[in-house]
């Protein structure tokens, strides 16, 4: 295992975050903290409770799975999409690196800066709403595990893409409809039987429910089902990078 | 000598169905400074690009110094340092950064000491806190090379290194080379500039559409195929070539002053003594004369031209 070369990269994407501290952390807590106002204060105001939980803290763990995943996503495909923009991938295919260290410093650079966002995010939010964690270990155990998947998922958009416009694409037209859909700022139970059902093959529903389950106790579907397809997610990731290694897809042809 | 690099059968189809190398075989000695010449999209950057690893290949084996390139890739790819013909650097990184950078992912220990001397040897040490974006054409070539030095490679490839770069720099770089070459680094370089190849190289490689069309020293190949030609400033200015001369298809320059003859070192063409006699018997004197050798890059001409 060539671990200076994880550590190499990992410090190089780990340093462009805080070089770009204004865009990758302060940006998404400004975000958050203008959801807060108008979901919370504004509209949250008449809607009081959810499942006995006042509306403001409802909408937490959502709105922290909404930036989980749009930044995993973000962060992780630009880092390698970045590279083969500009012609620096030459050193890192020319490197005496493994794709599993590759993917391992890239991903677990962009799950680092999601998770510290997400904690940022979960701060910023005590700050308007009181927050009690029922489950904290269940808590970061999800933070970790939905960054990790959706950096992966990130990374796979990275090399997939040949434009910018491409790189945008699958988190603006997938990822931010699925997350606003999955349940983020209501119940899934709060919709009529026909949505309620549709909604269930959104993926991103399993990943706030068990996320507000860690915090609340409560959700929407059982938590063993959401850790499962989040599981089945992750492995559905790895399958298609490790098919992307093997080939050298856009990367060595 | 032992080769350092082996390419046996490398061919390269890429998916567009372009055949950009047909049947490689190619041995690098150890310690030598190799340059590979051919015009654009002969097959000089793929060839490189599948040493380094950066592209497969479709067939064929390639090892370095022993090691093959696919099945102990971490040993092969660890002797090589490369510095590819774009300036490709991440923009917004320090000098000092993106150079440990490259060591760090090469898996050797950090060694600021070295680094350092890397730095001042190609003169940037002054310049280790700017950000690459900020640099010259000509410093971010080096700070290319420095990224391929940082990690001590045994084998260096050169691709184009000297494009666009000034005079001076130039004059800085071959020697830079020549000082690796001191140390046992072998040195692969492809070039357009042909006079680079022929102050450098001590041997040389033609490819041409995707084949090798030949390897040879390089003093050998100018003794081979190099031409020479004698130039004689006449006394008295000649309207024409007489007759009698005609064998030897000399040109006479248009103020009739000065007779050039062309011959090649293995021709049977008449030699200059000969030529000398008949000049005399002819009844034509000069004054003085001179003799030439052709360059590489007229061998090289010559070459791509009797390609079919």
């Amino acid at each position: 295992m060539n671990l200076r070369a994880v550590w190499a990269i990992y410090r190089v994407e780990m340093a462009r975050a805080f070089r770009t501290a204004l865009q990758s952390i302060i940006s998404p807590v400004i975000s958050t903290s203008l959801y807060f106002v108008v979901f919370g204060s504004a509209i949250g105001s008449r809607i009081t409770e959810i499942d006995g939980i006042s509306y403001g803290a409802f909408i937490v763990p959502g709105l922290i799975m909404l930036s989980l995943l749009t930044q995993s996503i973000s962060n992780a495909s630009f880092a390698i999409y970045f590279p083969k923009f500009v012609g620096s991938i030459y050193e890192l295919l020319s490197a005496p690196v493994s794709y599993l260290e590759i993917v391992i410093a890239y991903v677990g650079g962009a799950a680092t800066k999601s998770i510290i966002l997400g904690l940022i995010i979960l701060a910023t939010a005590s700050l308007f709403v009181p927050l009690h964690i029922e489950h904290p270990i269940w808590m970061l155990a999800f933070l970790v595990l939905t960054a990790v998947t959706f950096s992966l998922f990130g990374f796979i958009i990275g090399i997939w893409a040949k434009s910018f416009e491409q790189l945008q694409l699958v988190p603006l037209l997938i990822i931010t409809p699925l997350t606003f859909l999955g349940g983020s700022f209501y119940s899934i139970n709060m919709l009529p039987d026909i949505w309620r059902t549709v909604t269930l093959f959104n993926p991103v529903v399993y990943l706030i429910s068990g996320f507000r389950w860690s915090f609340y106790g409560k959700s929407d579907v059982s938590v063993g089902i959401s850790l499962g397809m989040t599981v089945v997610f992750l492995l559905i990731c790895i399958a298609i990078v490790a098919w992307i290694f093997r080939t050298g897809y856009r990367l060595r042809n | 000598m032992p080769s350092i690099i082996s390419i046996s059968g490398v061919t390269k189809t890429y998916a567009t169905g372009f055949q950009a190398l047909k049947e490689i075989n190619l041995h690098i000695k150890r310690g030598e400074i190799f340059a590979l010449l051919g015009p654009n999209g002969a097959g000089k950057t793929t060839l490189i690009s599948i040493v380094c690893g950066i592209v497969n290949r479709s067939s064929g084996t390639v090892t370095v110094d022993g090691n093959d390139i696919n099945r102990d890739y971490r040993a092969a790819r660890s002797l090589i340092g490369l510095v590819p013909q774009e300036l490709t650097i991440d923009a917004f990184e320090s000098v000092w950064a993106t150079v440990n950078y490259s060591r760090g992912l090469f898996g050797k220990p950090a060694n600021p000491a070295f680094v350092e001397k890397v730095l001042r040897d190609l003169s940037l040490w002054d310049k280790k806190d700017a950000k690459a974006i900020t640099l010259s054409g000509g410093m971010k070539r080096r700070l290319m090379i420095a990224k391929a030095l940082s990690h001590e490679p045994r084998v260096l490839f050169l691709d184009e290194p000297t494009a666009g770069v000034d005079v001076e720099l130039r004059q800085d770089m071959w020697e830079m080379v020549r000082r690796l070459r001191e140390d046992g680094v072998t040195i692969i370089l492809t070039t357009h500039y042909i006079e680079e190849a022929e102050a450098m190289a001590d041997r040389v490689g033609v490819i041409n559409r995707g084949e090798i069309i030949l390897v040879d020293d390089k003093a050998e190949l100018m003794r081979k195929l190099g031409r020479k030609r004698l130039l004689v400033e006449l006394r008295n200015p000649l309207d024409t070539i007489p007759e009698k001369l005609s064998r030897y298809a000399l040109e006479l320059s248009p103020d009739g002053q000065q007779l050039t003859y062309t011959y090649d070192n293995q021709s049977d063409r008449p030699g200059v003594a000969s030529l000398l006699r008949d000049l005399e018997t002819a009844g034509i004197h000069f004054r003085d004369m001179d003799t030439e050798n052709s360059s590489l890059e007229e061998i090289f001409v010559n070459l791509l031209r009797q390609e079919p």
